[in-house]
């Protein structure tokens, strides 16, 4: 079938010209959005791949909770407009290192990753849940991470917490 | 109502002759995005853009991630997208404080303009 090949191919090309967008935006508004387009694309490609679940997580975890999230603190700030790119060191040396990866990923890409097969069909939900827990093969990532969510909460409180005024 | 996992295997079922092409149109994709959200973090200013550039790297390593779940016919790359999810509302909740509190005592959210620790 063409339709999904014309799927796939729009979505890759949505997804890589909204992530120029996010670096190349004056504003950290306009960025933000061009964000949540990148993720929304990135779902479709990632439901055309088979993985459904993860589509279904990405566009509710990533472009519902944590670019909200992102939006909330921009607008609750209202910050001033980013003054041009970087010059000097940093900003060339961003450039340059910019340049050596494209051309890196491009050589890798073009000829460690050609005839890949597409194995695994589709993958649903429940696939997931087995694989993540039918084996104690995950168990102690599991537990950590519960760890490292419940201290990023008790730290994203205590560091965003007003200090309380002196002598009192 | 039909049950949704029934109907998006249906719905893609139709669609499995021409998925060999996409394993490698997907690792292109997740390389630039990849570059993209590295040069970023350099050539922007504000932190919260610089943030964002982040969160864009691991989008980048999500797709890599799927791709290769697919190409070796496992699930185990989607439970690494999985975990790394988890991670990224850690680090975007922990670090949005930290802007929160540098706007709050710097009032300022340059990045050259937070060098302190600078030797």
């Amino acid at each position: 079938m063409i339709l999904d090949v014309v799927i796939f191919y729009g979505a890759a090309l949505v997804a890589l010209v909204s992530g120029l967008f996010v670096i190349a935006q004056r504003s950290p508004i306009n960025s933000a959005f061009s964000l949540i387009i990148t993720m929304c694309s990135l779902a479709v490609m990632f439901a055309m791949l088979g993985s459904g679940f993860i589509a279904a997580l990405q566009v509710i975890v990533y472009a519902g909770a944590i670019m909200v999230l992102f939006l909330f603190v921009i607008m609750l700030l209202n910050t001033k407009q980013d003054e041009g790119d970087r010059g000097g060191g940093i900003g060339r040396a961003g450039i340059a290192l910019g340049i050596i990866l494209a051309v890196q990923s491009v050589m890798v890409v073009w000829k460690g990753a050609a005839g890949l097969p597409a194995k695994h069909a589709v993958t649903v939900s429940a696939d997931v849940g087995r694989g993540l827990f039918a084996s104690p093969r995950y168990l102690y990532a599991f537990e950590a991470t519960s760890i490292l969510i419940i201290s990023a909460m008790v730290g994203a409180i205590v560091v965003a917490r007003k200090e309380k005024e002196k002598g009192k | 109502m039909p049950n949704l996992d029934t109907l998006y295997t249906s719905t893609l079922g139709g669609f499995q002759a021409a998925h060999d092409g996409f394993v490698q149109v997907a690792l292109a994709v997740s390389a630039f995005l990849f570059v993209i959200g590295a040069v970023g973090v350099f050539i922007r200013r504000n932190v919260i853009t610089v943030m964002m550039c982040i969160e864009l790297m691991l989008n980048a390593v999500n797709l890599a991630f799927i791709a290769f779940s697919r190409a070796h016919g496992t699930i185990d790359g989607q439970i690494l997208v999985f975990f790394v999810f988890t991670v990224a509302a850690a680090e975007a909740a922990v670090g949005l404080a930290i802007v929160i509190a540098l706007q709050r005592n710097r009032e300022d959210l340059d990045v050259d303009s937070f060098n302190l620790l600078k030797g």
